[in-house]
């Protein structure tokens, strides 16, 4: 399975908030923070028959199915 | 019960980007003698103190309170736009690997507070002067935080806090006087 497919979830497990920002703030403003909803929320019963993985592309990845493959990337927060 | 008020006790206004310092507020935060041990310390010790000083342990307890909330406030403007870089030079590497940036009940050297950092005693007397020390050991605290800022705008918040714990400690000690009976009474022997 090529890169695009499993890493296809991150963008739809992301959720953005902006916390408030005063004119008082003693730092720059970080303006918009994120946290991440994981497939296993979104989906909490694994319905049957899923893609699967190639098994080499599972075993580094952790997990046999992409629609629960949690990507992570540092993001600025 | 409680009413909330939706406001600071008083003005918490941060002027220098300096997360460090948010490391060392956290000692009035879930330190020993922080904010949190005080208003847990006074709101439980007053249900087995004499009927004339409930109401003092109530009212300071509660107040204690709108203390621990002016310290999180201060604490959470100084780490909200630190990046995690920030904040490991900052000292604070360790918090961010449990806490991300959310304030947890832990002194300025990332201990977690207890309730052994408190007592009730049951003897009046003792629960009083553990209260007096208390909130003289709060003021030192104070002293020492304002002496590691030079932000004149944070010190304004610590100096008002600081002058609390002066007053708390008066009215604990006219507590014991009015346990001790004898004030204002005058005797002839
Ligand atoms: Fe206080
Ligand atoms: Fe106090």
């Amino acid at each position: 399975m090529n890169e695009y497919i499993a890493h296809a979830g991150a963008a739809d497990q992301l959720r953005v908030w902006h916390p408030f920002v005063s004119p008082l703030d003693p730092c720059p403003p970080i303006a918009e923070k994120t946290f991440i909803i994981p497939p296993n929320v979104t989906m909490p019963w694994q319905p049957p028959g899923l893609p699967q993985f190639s098994p080499y592309e599972a075993l580094k990845l952790g997990t046999l199915w992409p629609a629960y493959y949690s990507p992570y990337e540092t993001t600025p927060k | 019960m409680w009413i909330y008020e939706k406001k600071l006790q008083y003005p918490v206004k941060v002027s220098k980007c300096d997360p460090y310092m948010a490391k060392l507020l956290l000692e009035q935060y879930g330190g020993a003698d922080g904010e949190l041990a005080a208003a847990l310390r006074y709101l439980n010790q007053r249900y087995t103190i004499p009927d004339k000083v409930i109401g003092l342990l109530t009212d300071i307890g509660t107040e204690e309170f709108a203390h621990l909330e002016m310290i999180a406030t201060m604490v959470y403007k100084l780490t909200k736009d630190a990046t995690p870089e920030q904040l490991r030079a900052a000292g604070l590497g360790d918090h961010y690997a449990n806490h991300d940036k959310a304030l947890f009940y832990q002194n300025a050297s990332g201990v977690p507070w207890t309730a052994t950092y408190i007592q009730a005693k049951g003897d009046p007397i003792a629960d009083l002067y553990e209260d007096i020390a208390a909130e003289e050991k709060a003021r030192a605290t104070y002293q020492w935080l304002i002496d590691m800022t030079d932000d004149v705008d944070l010190q304004d918040g610590l100096k008002f806090l600081r002058e609390r714990e002066v007053i708390h400690s008066l009215r604990f000690r006219e507590a014991v006087e009015i346990l001790k009976e004898s004030h204002g009474v005058k005797k002839v022997f």
